[in-house]
Order: C-alpha cells, then sequence, then structure tokens
C-alpha cells in the first residue's frame, strides 16, 4: 500500500519477471496499523484483487495452491494480507492456502506489532490451511553463524559464482549492508525446496497438497516448523558438503529452525523430511532409524515421517533437506506473542489509532486473544500426554 | 491368452516399466538352456500374454498407464521408448495435473467418478487388441492417494464390466516406518474395498525387498530402482510362460488361472484327521503353495517337503493345496531358479500391525477431515476395520 518496494522490484534485476498489470499499490501505506490493511485497504481494494486473481487463475491448467507471503508485525502485509485469506477461501475454496508469515521478533521495532500479529493470527487459525512460521531473528542468528564460519577461514572457503537464483560475486561484502537480502534468500531457499517434488522428477514425488493432508492431523494444527541444511546465504559460499547424514542431524537441531524452537525437545505431532539431490531410500531409511529414538511422537502417530525424494539438487549443491514439523515447539513463540499483547493491551496503549477506524471494535481484539489461547490451549493439552505411556486402543472384537 | 496391465499412480508406473522390462530381456535372453524350438515357444507364448504386434515390429506393452500427475508416465513412457526394444502404446496414457495428495478419499470419490469413462475406455482398448483375454494385472502401492483410491476404484470397474476375467492386484505394502503419515488409513481403506472386488492379491513389502537388496544382494545405496528390479525378478520368475501338463510341450494357458478361493469347511464337519510329525515346528499354515521351477533337472527336483501336512491347515490335504509348475527353459540366464507363491499365515502379522495402527490414529480421530471432507463418513473407516479384523481372524485360525 504504498510504493517504494514494489518500484524498487521493477527497476531491479528481476523487473521482466512480474506482470505489471498484476501490481496494485497505494500511497500512504498502513502505517502499521491492521485495521488499516483489513477494513480500510480490504474494503477499497477487494475488486481490483479478485479481478487480478481470476484473471491469473485463468491462465493455469490446474490450479492448486496459493502462496501467501507477508509479515505479522506491520499493516499492509498483516492486515490486507489476512484480509486477502478470507478472500480467497470464498473464490477459490478447493484451491489450498499456504502462508509464510515473518513473525516479529522480540527486539522488534514496531510498537504495535503484537496487536498487529495477534489479530492477524486469529485469521490465520481460520482461513489458512497451512502457515510456515518464520522469525527475523532466527534468520538472523543463521545468517551471522554463516558469517562466522566463511571468516574464520577453516573450512577453506572459495566464493562460486552464481550458485544461487540472485549471486553476485560480491555478495559477501553486501550482505552487511543489506542484511534483509541475505536473510530473505533463506525463505526463498524454504519455498524453493518445498515446491521442488512438484517442479522436478524423483523416486518419491510429493505435492503441495500432500503436505497439507500428511502433516495437518486437526484443522486448527497447522503451523509448520521448518528447517533447511545445508544452511543458505546470498554469499555464495561454498561450505565443504557435509556428509549426508550429518545433514540429516542438522535438520533437527534448534540451530536451523527458521524460528526459535527446539523440536527435539518437544512433541512431534508430525514430520516431513523433503530430500533433493543424489540421496536414495536407503539412506532416508538409516537416518529416520537413527533419529527416531531421540524424539518423541505423539502416541498415534507413533511413525509420523512423510518423505520424498527429488533427484535434482538445488543450485551449487549436491544434496539438500528441508524438514516440516508439526511440533509443540511453537507454543513459546504465541505464548510470546500474547504476553506482549497483555502488556500493552492492559495499559491500552495505541488502542485508538484501531478503534478508530470503522468496523473495529475491543470485541475484535477480545474474539483475538481467544482464538490464540484456543490453539495455545491445544498444544498443552498434546504436551500433557507426553510422558504418558503409550497404550493400544482396544480393537473391535469379531464373531468368527 | 493375453494379461492387461493397469498401473496405477507413481508406485504402480515405476514397478510397471522394471515388470515389462524384465519379461522382455527373459523372453529375448539366447541361452535358455532348452532346445530352439523350445525358446521360440517359450518367447510366443510371453510375447503373446503381454505384448501386442506393431507395424514396425517393436513389440508394444499391453499395459494402461494412469496417474493423477504427469511427471512419472510422461518419464515412464519415454523411458520404454528409448530403450529401443519394446515400448507402452501411444495413446495408452491417462493423466492429470493434480494429483491425489495421498488421499484415498480423493483417489477413490473424487478421481474416481470423474475419470471412470476415460481410463475404462482405454482399458476397453487394449481387451480389444488380446485374441483372448485371460485377466488383468493391477499395479498399485497402499499408502498413496491415486494407486490405493484410484486403484480400488478401476479393480471395482472391472469387477462390474469383465465379471468373467480374473483380476489379480499386485499391492505394494508400505516401509513401516512411514512414507506417508496417513498410509495406515489408506491401507485398510483400500484392503477392505479390493477383498470385495478382486481375485487375488499378491503381496510385495517394500521392508522385506529392502532387506533383500542389503542383505543378499549387498546393495550399499538401494534406491527405489533396485527395489522395483528385485520385485520385477521375482514376478517375471511367476508369470513366464510354464507348461501346462506335465511333460508336455505347450505352455500353460491360463497364467492367472490360480485358485486361491478356498473356502473353509462349514462348521460341524469332521476335520480330516492327519497325523503330523513336525507340529512342534511353528509353520504358517497355508492354504495353497505354489512352486514354480525352472531351468536345468526340474523333473528330478524333490518337492517333498512342500507336501508335509504340517504346512497346512488342519481342513486341507497337501495334495489339495500343493501345485507345482515345472519348465526347463531358464529364467534370465539363471541355471535354475525356483519360486514360490503362497497363500498363508505369513502376512497375518503385517496385517494385525497395519490394521492396529490405523485403529489408534482412528480412535484419536486424527487426520479424519482430511478424508471426510471429500464425501467419505466415520462409518466407511468402521466398515473397512470390521471386515479386516474378520480376514485378521480368518487367517488366525487355520
Amino acid at each position: 500500500m504504498e510504493e517504494g518496494v514494489v518500484n524498487e522490484i521493477l527497476q531491479g534485476p528481476l523487473r521482466d519477471v512480474f506482470d505489471s498489470k498484476q501490481l496494485i499499490t497505494d500511497i500512504s501505506g498502513s502505517g502499521n496499523n491492521w485495521a488499516v490493511g483489513y477494513k480500510v485497504f480490504g474494503s477499497l481494494y477487494q475488486e481490483q484483487i479478485l479481478e487480478k486473481l481470476r484473471k491469473s487463475a485463468e491462465h493455469c491448467d490446474c490450479l492448486q495452491c496459493f502462496f501467501i507471503i507477508h509479515s505479522m508485525g506491520g499493516g499492509t502485509g498483516s492486515g490486507l494480507g489476512t484480509f486477502l485469506l478470507k478472500l480467497l477461501e470464498d473464490e477459490f475454496p478447493e484451491v489450498y492456502r499456504f502462508v509464510t508469515s515473518v513473525y516479529p521478533s522480540g527486539e522488534d521495532d514496531v510498537i504495535t506489532s503484537p496487536y498487529n500479529s495477534i489479530l492477524a493470527m486469529k485469521e490465520l487459525n481460520e482461513h489458512a490451511d497451512c502457515v510456515l512460521p518464520i522469525d527475523n531473528q532466527s534468520l538472523f542468528d543463521i545468517i551471522s553463524k554463516i558469517d562466522l564460519m566463511v571468516n574464520s577461514g577453516k573450512l577453506g572457503t572459495t566464493i562460486k559464482p552464481k550458485s544461487l537464483v540472485t549471486s553476485s560475486a560480491e555478495a559477501v561484502k553486501k550482505w552487511h549492508q543489506r542484511p534483509f537480502d541475505a536473510m530473505n534468500n533463506i525463505v526463498a531457499n524454504l519455498l524453493l525446496n518445498l515446491t521442488s517434488s512438484a517442479r522436478f522428477e524423483g523416486s518419491l514425488n510429493m505435492d503441495l497438497n500432500e503436505i497439507s493432508m500428511n502433516l495437518v492431523p486437526f484443522p486448527q494444527l497447522h503451523y509448520l516448523v521448518s528447517s533447511l541444511t545445508p544452511l543458505y546465504t546470498l554469499a555464495d559460499v561454498n561450505i565443504p558438503t557435509r556428509r549426508l547424514d550429518q545433514m540429516f542431524s542438522d535438520a533437527f537441531s534448534k540451530d536451523h529452525q527458521l524460528i526459535r524452537a527446539d523440536p527435539k525437545h518437544s512433541l512431534y505431532l508430525a514430520c516431513a523430511l523433503m530430500v533433493r539431490g543424489n540421496v536414495q531410500v536407503s539412506d532416508l531409511r538409516r537416518n529416520i532409524e537413527r533419529l527416531k529414538p531421540s524424539l518423541q511422537f505423539v502416541s498415534w502417530n507413533q511413525e509420523g515421517w512423510k518423505t520424498s525424494l527429488c533427484s535434482v539438487p538445488p543450485v551449487g549443491h549436491s544434496h539438500s533437506l528441508l524438514a516440516l514439523a508439526n511440533n509443540t515447539c511453537v507454543k513459546p513463540t504465541f505464548m510470546e506473542l500474547k504476553e506482549r499483547f497483555m502488556r500493552l493491551y492492559k495499559k491500552k496503549a495505541h488502542l485508538h489509532h484501531y478503534l478508530q477506524i470503522e468496523g473495529m471494535e475491543e470485541s475484535g481484539f477480545m474474539e483475538a486473544v481467544s482464538s490464540l489461547s484456543g490453539l495455545i490451549e491445544e498444544y498443552n493439552q498434546l504436551d500433557a500426554t507426553k510422558s504418558m505411556p503409550v497404550e493400544d486402543f482396544p480393537r473391535l472384537s469379531i464373531a468368527v | 491368452m493375453s494379461i492387461v496391465t493397469v498401473q496405477l499412480g507413481q508406485c504402480g508406473n515405476q514397478i510397471g516399466f522394471e515388470v515389462f522390462d524384465a519379461l522382455y530381456t527373459d523372453s529375448h535372453c539366447p541361452q535358455g538352456l532348452c532346445s530352439k524350438r523350445e525358446n521360440e515357444a517359450y518367447q510366443a507364448s510371453c510375447k503373446e500374454r503381454f505384448f501386442s504386434e506393431e507395424e514396425n515390429g517393436v513389440p508394444v506393452a499391453r499395459a494402461v498407464l494412469v496417474d493423477m500427475e504427469p511427471k512419472v508416465t510422461s518419464q515412464t513412457l519415454s523411458k520404454a521408448t528409448q530403450s529401443g526394444r519394446w515400448k507402452y502404446g501411444q495413446h495408452s496414457c491417462f493423466c492429470q495435473k493434480q494429483g491425489s495428495g495421498n488421499n484415498w478419499a480423493y483417489g477413490y470419490s473424487v478421481h474416481g467418478p470423474r475419470h471412470e469413462e476415460s481410463i475404462m475406455n482405454l482399458i476397453q482398448k487394449e481387451v480389444e487388441k488380446c485374441d483372448s483375454l485371460s485377466g488383468f494385472f493391477i499395479i498399485m502401492s497402499m499408502a498413496g492417494g491415486t494407486g490405493s483410491g484410484l486403484g480400488a476404484f478401476v479393480t471395482q470397474n472391472l469387477q462390474d464390466q469383465y465379471s468373467n476375467s480374473l483380476k489379480m492386484n499386485q499391492i505394494i505394502w508400505p516401509y513401516g516406518t512411514g512414507e506417508v503419515i496417513v498410509q495406515n488409513y489408506n491401507s485398510i481403506l483400500t484392503l477392505s474395498h479390493l477383498y470385495r472386488s478382486s481375485d487375488a492379491l499378491l503381496v510385495h513389502e517394500n521392508d522385506a525387498l529392502h532387506k533383500i537388496c542389503a542383505k543378499l544382494m549387498n546393495i550399499k545405496q538401494i534406491s527405489f530402482s533396485d527395489i522395483n528390479q528385485v520385485l520385477a525378478h521375482q514376478l517375471g520368475s511367476v508369470f513366464q510362460p510354464t507348461y501346462s501338463v506335465e511333460g508336455s510341450c505347450h505352455y500353460r494357458r491360463n497364467p492367472l488361472g490360480i485358485d486361491w478361493q478356498v473356502r473353509p469347511p462349514l462348521p460341524g464337519l469332521p476335520t480330516l484327521g492327519k497325523a503330523s510329525l513336525n507340529r512342534g515346528l511353528h509353520f504358517n499354515m497355508s492354504i495353497a503353495n505354489l512352486v514354480i521351477l525352472r531351468g536345468k533337472d526340474v523333473h528330478s527336483a524333490d518337492l517333498g517337503g512342500f507336501k508335509d501336512s504340517a504346512l497346512y491347515t488342519s481342513w486341507l490335504e497337501p495334495i489339495n493345496a500343493f501345485n507345482a509348475w515345472k519348465t526347463h527353459r531358464a529364467f534370465s540366464k539363471y541355471e535354475k531358479s525356483a519360486a514360490l507363491v503362497s497363500n498363508s499365515q505369513f502376512l497375518l502379522k503385517p496385517l494385525d500391525t497395519i490394521v492396529g495402527k490405523a485403529w489408534n490414529m482412528f480412535a484419536s480421530k486424527a487426520y479424519i477431515h482430511q478424508y471426510t471432507k471429500f464425501g467419505m463418513e466415520e462409518e466407511d473407516f468402521l466398515d473397512s476395520f470390521t471386515l479386516l479384523e474378520q480376514v485378521v481372524a480368518s487367517y488366525c485360525n487355520l
């Protein structure tokens, strides 16, 4: 809802990739206000958005899913972004809605980000099929770690030209000035790996609709923690390919998760491993057997693994792994968010900015918090089953 | 007598290719270890069964390829054509764009009815090319969405449309530790439906095939291609022609004519009194066993061990339950080879395990919404469980 970012893209190296007729911009922005994004711009641009979506959809032989990419803490991405979700659900009910959401970190500079995030969470709870939460702090930590590895010189690194989509030889210096580019590159690679099995051939394909089918056991529990190995950066650093098995171990370490979470010490509801490159089924099985004992799965899904093998590796690497986990380790992120919200809300700080928008009432806030509390409670109940012994349900008895 | 193969889903198509390749390679193997005339008769019989002839002489597999997304079938088609030795028919393939999402309900309730006509037409065309049809061989996995759901639907249709022809389903039992999280649901739904419409279910377990590759063949990095080749090899040694009557020179006309439909005696009738010597050893009770021997010395091979009554359930005499087919013509360059097809309690444990896991998941209602959104109901699940518990109980009581 302001022109700066879109204009920059249109002048950049990817300007020909985007169809200029499929752009919608406004001037003033949403002022980091979810209500402005959702209520004001939502109703203002609803028709235009629908029209452009329909046009894009017409070009598809078979439309399977929408990717919504936004942040939770601001106004446009958060407000208009989640308004879109409801629109898509009504207009294209059979098409999956995958949302990549950047959650605000602890020290983010937008004061009202807790309000925006909680209001957006309610929409995600109700209208998204699958959400991949990301947080900036984790991305930043990953980038810093890579930087450290590069600069320590221990690994004898060389800069490989053009091994990633947006690469350049001076990238190493650049990232210090533009850290977001490097961080966003990681998210871009997440989406690349997510779709690789749908785009390329492999011995065990996995489509996007299979992600939802396998990883979402109950409609509300659709938040997936993602981790990528090997780590990507904008700098085309050729970190020597670790042994294959190490790649699998890394995927479960908390340093590789794209949000602050530790899946190994929480409860798994389901886990998907999407492998690219020259990896065969025996490698996959060996590693699952190896890692299984150290992970806790919910009682009704003790072997809850979904796997896929894509033959084509990502550019510049011989293999890679994307792990998606439906795990109770997302709970702390949500609880922190709720806490920050309550601190502001108790003092009614900045509330008037929202309430002065037509259609916004305090009840909206209460509903949003209650929706989040409900979600947290679901995770709590699952966590409570962690230490209980696994019992089989009595089977049907048949008269022979 | 010809067999029409229907390959469904990624698994079905990948395997189907390896099977036809193995059959072709074996039938054109120069070292048959038998007379030239015999070799030619073998080749001709194999060809008639599995391939039809096209103008330029390249044999065309009697197969229909079905998948709900295009990547695998186009790969399969081109791999066959590129080999230059055999190929699939140009118009034998039906595919869509969006896949079945590992969802049995989507394969069965959405894709099935939607594409019923097109798929059955393709099969009909293939059937018309046969002089005489002995039956259908349907290759599918249980764990996914297309092979399992659409496979069950197609088998049902074949039952309705071609009730006089035999239908044998080759089903792939997934690895115990998931390939697909909802594989147990998909498996029980598939099995319960196939039980009502298929004549025979030939089962291969991924875990077992994997072990063969690892322990017996010493392959270090096992790929699905390796596994499929082992499978194709086994199937080839079962389906290739054999003599119909001992000593006769005519190859058996009906390869699928294995009489698996055995019924237990009605309660109240006395069971056959049998003195069995080896009751101490625990055998998996069999209803029927078929041994196929190929190559050297087939007629002098001692099959006595298979005729021990300890192997068979108390209400069957070994002579009614055991069959042996022999042929001099060697399979795939092996001087001697033997294959055993068995209907026994061997699969009891895996079946019981899958039913147990699916039941636990069902009791927690996990993932059910994914199925009910395509028209299924909890009743359908319960029906499947009931049927399979009955199967488990029947096998237990052998």
